[in-house]
């Protein structure tokens, strides 16, 4: 082939699939303990991909003085309306301030009061500088001789044969080159998914975003199109933020008590709840009704703490600060107007991802899932997704473990059969960069995937409401699109990375809107409206999960788990996955 | 919002080509470039990494971008920031990175 791509095949023992808060942290404990090799593949540079780049506020997740784990289990539960697996929130839980002393051991820095006690923010946060928070824990993970990071390398597909992982295959996203990883275990660590919906400015600015847009759900798809089951798509998140500059407004609220008032003066926040949806939910009903815009009342707080603020918006979301100087009207003379953004799809704030066992299995044998890409547990934020990095990074230990114990070959698969199935998948990259130029372009079909999703499946355009005739429309038309996308021509590495990250991105929204539907009930108001059914049921006190055979999505229940009871995974000799552990 | 590179300033050292999350920026006849700059996400990862001030970040009017820049420069604990409006006229904070946010 003309395009074709030099390929270069590696063996590991451990590959982690993205080298964000959670892959990072895998990779220092696998690192620590030294027995196995790891590699991290990742799509851009762990120095500043994922969700810190540009920083963070707070520890979000902490066990404060007076304050047990299980505290955080029933604050977590309660915020999602009862769909949450409990065991994985206490494991999660239990780990948070040790990991958080860990991070300030490396340079972290965590204000402290006089007597040397975090000082706190709230009952479950403590305030930091984490603008270089990222930079901290890609050191702690590449400084080891036994952790390897090849950065700029995109991963697009597992490779998994009877419901055990051998392995995964990517691209270099600026050179010419494919990568085949034979690897032991995988640890997906690939984070959420955003970019599935119009945005809030699809214009110019469409990329300022609350979360990444760089995250795309490619963990989300390779574990959907391997079979792995999954949870909780329905649970979008939807968060409440400044308005075009998509800051966060918990700085604000929090930090100087400012309430969310609507454009007649009123406070309204006590009136609809304040579980995380609800806040949501309000502000945008507000609108709906005539009552706006809302804002965060902040034009009674004083010149000092206006510049404290200035401060806390650069060490996380700098363009805030950029805005209110620009303006030249700071949060004390003007009220910061909120609004909601589009919904994502991430496992670190709703309970959307991997069906993941305590260990933080999968339901694929070799396949770990840590941070946004595992569901089951919300309000991870930095700190949980770390614990979660850290069971994971421990569990796969102990899989290899066992399975040298066993003296089993675990690269049970053939060199030989092992690279024959992952060049069908280079194949197709190839397609893509030999396919003709068309007119209709990467950009086109990303904006008609968030326009169907916005217009159809809930997103800023339908106040996040939806019905089953509009998400049975949003499915028929996001088929159409499908050939679309894969007549796209790649020009080269990067437009190959654009047309991937639309392809992962449907193959979410095809899975999210499966989910929608099932869930005949509106628990959360906004993350997921269902105007067919706008009340609560007690029918849906389960979980809504989902495995792809055969290019079908099936749609299953599942009875909640609680925190007396531990879910582990067992695999037969066939490799089915058997539910064990005290359930 | 995007960020704005100043060829004159840039020593092509690809730092930024290096740290960008999103693999935006290359380097075309020497020099940093970015390759689509409506795909910026705005983290100024970039800005932090770059040694000779070339990098700065703006709002675009869709933001209320007037098209004032925001550049950063590091000297030991301290990050300077400034803003720079189109008629010259600039508004610096400092931010010590050994000390916590207050909120």
């Amino acid at each position: 082939m003309s395009t074709g791509l030099n390929v270069e095949t590696i063996k590991t023992d451990v590959l982690i699939i993205g080298g964000g808060t959670a892959g990072c942290y895998a990779a220092y404990v696998l690192g620590h303990s030294g027995k196995y090799d790891v590699l991290i593949a990742e799509k851009a540079n762990i120095k500043r991909s994922g969700c810190l780049a540009a920083g963070v506020n707070a520890i979000n997740a902490y066990i404060t003085e007076g304050r047990v784990p299980m505290d955080y289990v029933d604050y977590a539960k309660n915020d999602a309306k009862g769909i949450v697996r409990e065991d994985l929130l206490l494991s999660m839980s239990e780990g948070l301030n040790e990991v958080t002393k860990v991070l300030e051991d490396n340079g972290l820095v965590i204000l402290k009061d006089e007597n040397g006690k975090y000082v706190t923010r709230g009952n479950r946060n403590i305030k930091i500088n984490g603008e270089n928070i990222k930079p901290i824990l890609a050191k702690m993970a590449s400084g080891q001789s036994n952790v390897k990071v090849l950065n700029h390398i995109n991963i697009t597909d597992y490779i998994v044969q009877n419901n055990e992982i051998y392995g995964a295959v990517g691209f270099d996203v600026n050179e010419k080159k494919a990568y085949i990883i034979k690897a032991k275990t995988v640890l997906a660590a690939t984070g959420g998914a955003a970019g599935l919906y119009r945005p809030n400015n699809p214009g110019f600015s469409r990329h300022k975003m609350w979360y990444p847009p760089f995250n795309t759900g490619a963990g989300y798809a390779m574990g959907i199109r391997a079979g792995a089951e999954m949870t909780t798509f329905e649970m979008r998140f939807i968060a409440l933020r400044c308005k075009d500059t998509i800051a966060p407004t918990g700085t604000i609220a929090q930090g100087v008590k400012a309430k969310q008032m609507n454009g007649l003066g009123e406070i309204y926040e006590t009136k609809y709840g304040v579980a995380t949806c609800e806040r949501v939910y309000g502000t945008t009903k507000e609108n709906q009704e005539g009552r706006g815009p809302c804002y965060l009342k902040t034009d009674e707080i004083t010149k000092e703490q206006e510049e404290e603020l200035y401060k806390a918006y650069l060490n996380m979301a700098p363009s805030q600060t950029l805005k209110w100087l620009e303006g030249g009207q700071g949060p004390a003379t003007q009220n910061v107007e909120i609004e909601g953004t589009e919904p994502y799809i991430v496992g670190g704030h709703t309970a959307s991802g991997y069906w993941i066992d305590n260990n933080r299995a999968t339901t694929v044998k070799g396949l770990y899932a840590a941070g946004d890409v595992a569901g089951g547990a919300p309000q991870k934020y930095v700190t949980g997704a770390i614990v979660e990095g850290k069971i994971a990074g421990q569990s796969i230990e102990h899989f290899l473990d066992e399975e040298n114990k066993n003296d089993s070959d675990k690269y049970k698969i053939s060199d030989k059969d092992f690279e024959s199935e992952a060049l069908k998948y280079i194949k197709k990259y190839n397609i893509f960069l030999e396919n003709k130029e068309s007119l209709i372009t990467i950009e086109q079909a990303e904006e008609t995937m968030q326009k169907i999703m916005d217009t159809y499946a809930g997103g800023i355009g339908s106040n996040y409401q939806y019905n089953e005739t509009g998400l049975n429309l949003a499915k028929e038309k996001l088929e159409g699109l499908i050939d679309v996308v894969e007549s796209l021509h790649a020009g080269d590495m990067d437009d190959l990375l654009q047309i991937y990250e639309i392809k992962e991105r449907m193959t979410v929204c095809f899975s999210v809107i499966e989910h929608l539907k099932a869930r005949k009930e509106t628990r959360w108001h906004s993350f997921a409206e269902n105007m067919n059914y706008p009340d609560e049921s007690d029918d849906f006190n389960k979980y809504i999960n989902s495995y792809s055979k055969d290019g079908k999505i099936n749609v299953i229940t599942r009875e909640l788990v609680d925190a007396k009871h531990k879910l582990l995974f067992s695999f037969d000799d066939n490799n089915n996955v058997h539910f064990g552990g005290d359930v | 919002m995007s960020i704005f590179i100043n060829g004159q300033k840039c020593a092509g050292c690809r730092k930024c080509v290096e740290v960008c999350p999103g693999n935006l920026i290359k380097i075309q006849n020497g020099k940093a470039v970015i390759k689509r700059e409506k795909d910026c996400w705005g983290c100024t990862s970039c800005l932090k990494e770059c040694k000779t001030g070339a990098i700065s970040f703006f709002l675009g009017a869709d933001m209320g971008g007037k098209g004032s820049v925001l550049s950063v420069d590091e000297a030991g604990d301290e990050r300077k920031w400034t803003v720079t409006a189109p008629d010259g006229t600039e508004k610096t904070i400092v931010v010590n990175t050994k000390e916590s946010n207050k909120y």
